[in-house]
C-alpha cells in the first residue's frame, strides 16, 4: 500500500476546527436539555460546564472541571462539537477531558486557577485548546504554549460587554501598531508584550493573530454579538447571557442570526424584537472578583 | 465570473482567499440577493446544523435548489457535502438535505475531533498527491450510479461529482493547495 502520511493532532487539524467555528455562536450549557436547546437554536458548539459563570460568581468557592459523566451526557445528546473547561495550569484535568473525547479544551479563568505561574503546555495534547486573553501579549504567550484559538476574556458572568470591547480594542489596536512598526521596533514590541519575537514578527507581517480570535465574556443581546463581530471577533462565546435570560431559546436563535448578519442593522432590528428580559447584568465597579485578571 | 461563497457560518473566508489567488472575484453570500448575483457557489465547512437553519431563515434554501437543478456549478466541502447530499445519517431529524448529489453521508462518520486527521489523497487527473485535511468529517456510506467518485480513502469515496456538483469530505481550503478550486473554476467556466 502507498504511504499516505496519515497524521492526527497536527497543528492544521487542531486549528482547522477553529476555522469551522467561525461566524458562529458557542453556548454555555449545564445539562443535556440545555445542550439540545442550544443546538436547536443553531449553536456551532456547546461548552459543557456545571455552573454558568454568573452562578460561579454568585456561589463563590473553588470552581473546577465538570463531572465527566455530565460532559458525556451532553456529548451524547448533541451532534455539534462539545467543549469543556480545565483550570489554568491544571494539566491533569485537561488529560481527563482529552481522554473522554472533548472536542476543544478551554483553559479558563472562569474556573479557579490551579497554578499561579504556569499555564498548561498545550503542545503535549492532541486535543485543541482555546485560551482567554485581555491583550496581545497574553494572546501570543498562550499561542506560544500551543493554544489554537484565542478568545477575548471580557468579564464572564456579568452580562456587561464593556470588558470584552476593551480587550478586543486592545488586541486589534496593538496588531495595527505592530503592522506599521519597522523591523527594529519589533524587538522592543516583543519585550514590552513579553511575547516571543517570532510571533511578534509574524503578526507584523500578516497584520493578524496567528490563530482565530473569538470573543467571550458579557454578550447578552444580538446587538452585543454584532458589536464584537464588527470590532473584529470571528465568532462569539455566549455564557450566562442565554440561559440566565427570561426566554433562552428565542434569544439563542436571535444571537445566532445576529452573528451571521452582524453587518445588517435591519436584520438585527428584526431578530431583537420580543426576546423577553436579558440577563440582569452587573456594573464593573460593583464586582469583587475580576475573572479576567486570572492568568498572565 | 463572480463566484459566491456561502457565508452564513464556517470557513468561508479561506475559500474566498483561494478564489482571489486564482484571480476570481469572490462574493460572500448571506442573502438571496447575494446568491442571485453569483454564477457559481461554494458551500464551505462549518456546522451543517447551523447552516441548515440559516439557509432556511435567509430564504436561500429554495433558490439554491432551483438554480442547482438548472445546472449551477456548486462545490461543497465537509458540511457543504452534508448539505448537498441526498441522505444524512446521524444528523438532526429536522435536517433537510438539498438532495443535489445522490450520496448518503454519515455526519462525523470519521469520529470526533480527537480522530480528525490529515492524509495524502490521490485525486483523478492530478499528477501528485493532495493533502486532505479531515475535521470531524462526514463519511460517504453510499453513492448511486449517477455519481462519479473522483478520490477515495481506504476504499471510501472522499470526493465525488454529479453533473455540476462537486463535493469533498475534506477541506481543500485548509491545504494551501488551490488545485481543487482551480478544477472547480474550470468546470464552472465551461458550463
Amino acid at each position: 500500500m502507498e504511504e499516505l502520511n496519515h497524521d492526527t493532532g497536527t497543528r492544521l487539524v487542531k486549528r482547522g476546527l477553529a476555522e469551522m467555528l467561525k461566524g458562529g455562536v458557542i453556548m454555555d450549557v449545564v445539562d443535556a436539555e440545555q445542550a439540545k436547546i442550544a443546538e436547536d437554536a443553531g449553536a456551532t458548539a456547546v461548552m459543557a460546564l456545571e455552573r454558568v459563570p454568573a452562578d460561579i460568581r454568585r456561589d463563590g468557592g473553588v470552581a473546577r472541571m465538570s463531572d465527566p459523566e455530565m460532559i458525556e451526557d451532553i456529548k451524547k445528546s448533541v451532534t455539534v462539537p462539545v467543549m469543556a473547561k480545565a483550570r489554568i495550569g491544571h494539566f491533569a484535568e485537561a488529560q481527563v477531558l482529552q481522554s473522554i473525547g472533548v472536542d476543544y479544551i478551554d483553559e479558563s479563568e472562569v474556573l479557579t486557577p490551579a497554578d499561579e505561574a504556569h499555564h498548561i503546555d498545550k503542545w503535549k495534547f492532541e486535543a485543541p485548546f482555546v485560551c482567554g486573553a485581555t491583550n496581545l501579549g497574553e494572546a501570543l504567550r498562550r499561542i506560544s504554549e500551543g493554544a489554537c484559538l484565542i478568545r477575548s476574556k471580557g468579564e464572564a458572568g456579568t452580562g456587561n460587554i464593556v470588558e470584552a470591547v476593551r480587550h478586543l480594542r486592545s488586541i486589534f489596536g496593538d496588531i495595527g501598531r505592530i503592522s506599521q512598526a519597522d523591523s527594529a521596533e519589533l524587538f522592543d514590541w516583543a519585550k514590552r508584550l513579553q511575547a516571543p519575537l517570532p510571533l511578534v514578527q509574524e503578526v507584523s507581517e500578516t497584520g493578524e493573530l496567528p490563530v482565530p480570535l473569538f470573543c467571550a465574556g458579557g454578550i447578552a443581546t444580538p446587538a452585543d454579538a454584532s458589536l464584537v463581530m464588527q470590532l473584529g471577533a470571528q465568532a462569539v462565546f455566549v455564557g450566562s447571557g442565554i440561559f440566565k435570560s427570561e426566554d433562552p431559546a428565542p434569544r439563542a436563535r436571535a444571537i445566532v442570526e445576529a452573528t451571521t448578519n452582524y453587518l445588517d442593522p435591519s436584520i438585527l432590528a428584526k431578530v431583537s424584537r420580543k426576546l423577553g428580559e436579558p440577563m440582569t447584568g452587573i456594573e464593573m465597579d460593583s464586582i469583587e472578583t475580576r475573572l479576567a485578571e486570572r492568568g498572565w | 465570473m463572480k463566484v459566491g461563497v456561502l457565508a452564513l457560518q464556517g470557513a468561508f473566508k479561506l475559500h474566498a482567499e483561494a478564489l482571489e489567488r486564482l484571480g476570481v472575484e469572490a462574493l460572500e453570500v448571506r442573502s438571496v440577493e447575494d446568491f442571485n448575483s453569483s454564477e457559481a457557489l461554494i458551500i464551505p465547512g462549518g456546522e451543517s446544523t447551523t447552516m441548515s437553519f440559516l439557509l432556511e431563515s435567509s430564504g436561500i434554501f429554495e433558490s439554491l435548489q432551483e438554480r442547482s437543478i438548472a445546472g449551477m456549478p456548486i462545490l461543497g466541502t465537509c458540511a457543504g457535502m452534508i448539505l448537498l447530499s441526498s441522505k444524512i445519517a446521524d444528523g438532526r431529524s429536522d435536517q433537510k438535505p438539498l438532495n443535489l448529489i445522490d450520496i448518503e453521508v454519515r455526519r462525523n462518520g470519521y469520529g470526533r475531533q480527537i480522530n480528525s486527521f490529515e492524509s495524502d489523497l490521490f485525486i483523478e487527473g492530478f499528477e501528485s498527491s493532495f493533502r486532505g485535511v479531515f475535521i470531524r468529517a462526514p463519511l460517504v456510506e453510499d453513492v448511486s450510479e449517477k455519481v462519479e467518485v473522483i478520490a477515495e480513502l481506504n476504499g471510501r469515496p472522499v470526493m465525488c461529482r454529479q453533473d455540476s456538483t462537486i463535493v469533498t469530505s475534506f477541506h481543500p481550503e485548509l491545504a494551501d493547495d488551490d488545485r481543487i478550486h482551480a478544477e472547480f473554476l474550470e468546470m464552472a467556466s465551461n458550463s
